[in-house]
């Protein structure tokens, strides 16, 4: 039988704040364990939690940002269930009525742009840390992740691919980190992924019995995970069984994802508003202040580049990875008035080198200035394109100006047209055989009287000028 | 009745309530008492009333986003029954 996968995803994403949601304790990741705590965060009784205002004004940037509405009114409710990550005994969160509700984003794969909507963005305080022991039965606790502040958002079940599910979650996650709300880094848990999969005959409008799965924490095993999944529902269902709602574990080394059977209760979270936190009124000034914030989003961007600029749809998608490489183009761009070369230029040397040394381009050693100062002088001919490539890998190793290389190297590429020609006219001279089979029309001797031309100047004359001059001096005028 | 002896259980389960032989028949004869006295409550008409989560019509109360001190170390441990180094160490609760 045909099936039609059906993908939900909920992504929870660490807010950048100095401070926890509750309390006033740092966020700082890689802290010595358990010295990131106050009774607050850890759950001691009497402690009165109070919201952190940064939290909400984050959460409505990335509401604004997906095209949610944002709820006039929102609360906060107690989770209750038990785990030694949460000394509370609940988990501070939203339910009834959350921040934000009814938004949508646009995703685009191999077939196409589809839009996927989002049911819900709401606030929350994340867990501690498990460490567990290999040898003894023990349990290691660290609360100084307990407070850290968490938006989750929870997508419709609009997926029908482990591509598409990986083209939302890429969204979500560029969406993010150019909002300066969260950092996105999946290996520290900044930015997690929970995913609901499930199949349906195709054309059955019901969905059928989904599985959870965790433990994802890089976009290619959300993909591979999916895509397993898929498979496994499949052969499942195809043998005549049936799929069984539970939890499964990524287990990343095998690429299977395995039952938590047993280890799970039913959950029974008995939700309740919270009488600790009074509720959150969102006006309109507030939130027209927000979006005063709000900075161009990647995609406004890519489609900006792409007609301002006039580079090609991949073009923009590699230069706005990142709001920080987006500006360091549109500054060398802007400088350098010649665009689609300084793509070409940061795409095909400046990222290869920051590659290389796995480096941010906030810390590239050549700035957007110095780029443009380089494109500029192969435009008015001082150099060619060869020793620019030369003169730019020196740039990135010493940090130097293009001007200065250039000094150093004795670089000026030959624009005389006279000192040229009295190079031309001697290897005409020399080479009278290769005249005599160019005049008579092979053509293919041109190359090496380029050639013969570039060795007598070591490169340094302006190939264009080369050409011309060559052209004319052989045909005999 | 209000609550059945099986939804008893089921509530103590989730709060890791374990009761001694007869207790959970008390308890769920208790319980409905109470329940039925709450009852009463539904007598009245409370339509176009808003449910009330607070005693004080507040909202809105906020902290700014800035760092104070947290405990040190040894005083977040001060009262775990079983601390070890810089955590709080728990029975296993993974495979």
């Amino acid at each position: 039988m045909e099936y039609e996968p059906v993908i939900g995803l909920e992504v929870h994403a660490h807010l950048l704040t100095n401070a926890k949601i509750f309390c006033r304790c740092s966020t700082k990741f890689g802290a010595a364990p358990n010295s990131h705590t106050c009774p607050i965060c850890l759950g001691m009784p009497g402690v009165l939690p109070v919201l952190n205002k940064k939290v909400v004004e984050y959460a409505v940037k990335m509401g604004l940002a997906t095209n949610c509405r944002i709820n006039d009114r929102s609360v906060f409710a107690r989770k209750n269930y038990f785990y030694p990550d949460l000394p509370k005994g609940y988990q501070i969160s939203q339910y009834a009525e959350p921040l934000a509700e009814h938004g949508r984003i646009e995703i685009e794969t191999g077939d196409g742009k589809k839009i996927i909507g989002i049911t819900r963005i709401h606030m929350e305080e994340d867990a501690g840390k498990l460490l567990h022991d290999e040898r003894n039965p023990s349990s290691y606790v660290d609360l100084n992740r307990t407070g850290i502040p968490l938006i989750e958002i929870v997508s419709e079940p609009d997926m029908r691919s482990a591509e598409e599910a990986a083209a939302y979650l890429k969204r979500l996650h560029e969406i993010l980190v150019y909002l300066e709300i969260c950092d996105g880094n999946m290996e520290e848990g900044s930015f997690r992924c929970d995913a609901n999969v499930s199949l349906r005959p195709k054309g059955r409008a019901a969905f059928g019995i989904r599985a959870e799965l965790k433990n994802m924490n890089s976009f290619r095993n959300v993909q591979r995970a999916v895509e397993y999944e898929i498979e496994r529902q499949r052969h499942v269902l195809d043998g005549g069984g049936k799929v069984i709602q539970e939890t499964r574990l990524w287990d990343d080394g095998q690429g299977v994802t395995l039952s938590m059977r047993g280890k799970e209760e039913a959950h029974d979270y008995r939700y309740f508003p919270d009488p600790d936190l009074v509720p959150v009124e969102i006006g309109k000034d507030w939130i027209a202040e927000i979006e005063k914030t709000q900075p161009e989003l990647p995609q406004e961007k890519r489609e900006r580049f792409i007609r301002e600029y006039q580079i090609s749809s991949y073009d923009a998608g590699v230069l706005t990875a990142s709001r920080a490489l987006a500006d360091y183009f549109e500054e060398a761009a802007r400088q350098a008035g010649k665009p689609k070369i300084a793509a070409n230029w940061i795409m095909g040397d400046i990222l290869k080198f920051l590659n290389e040394d796995k480096r941010s381009v906030k810390d590239c050693p050549i700035l957007p200035a110095d780029l443009a100062a380089l494109i500029r002088l192969i435009d008015d001919g001082t150099i060619s394109g060869k020793m620019a490539k030369e003169i730019i890998d020196v740039m990135y190793k010493t940090g130097k100006k293009p001007g200065a290389v250039i000094e150093e190297k004795g670089m000026v590429q030959i624009t005389d047209e006279s000192a040229l020609a009295k190079t031309i006219t001697g290897i005409i001279e020399a080479n009278p055989a290769q005249v005599e089979q160019y005049r008579s029309g092979k053509e293919k001797v041109f190359g090496f009287f380029v050639g013969q031309v570039m060795k007598a100047t070591q490169g340094k004359a302006n190939p264009k000028l080369i050409n011309d001059l060559l052209k004319k001096m052989l045909s005999g005028s | 009745m209000k609550i059945t002896k099986e939804e008893v259980e089921y509530v103590a389960h989730l709060a890791r309530l374990e009761f001694h032989a007869g207790e959970t028949e008390k308890f769920t004869s208790q319980l409905n008492g109470i329940l039925l006295y709450m009852e009463m409550l539904n007598q009245i008409d409370t339509t176009g009333v808003e449910p009330m989560t607070h005693a004080i019509a507040q909202k809105n109360a906020f902290r700014d986003d800035v760092v104070g001190e947290s405990l040190m170390n040894e005083a977040a441990l001060a009262n775990a029954p079983d601390g070890r180094g810089d955590f709080f160490r728990v029975p296993k609760v993974i495979e």
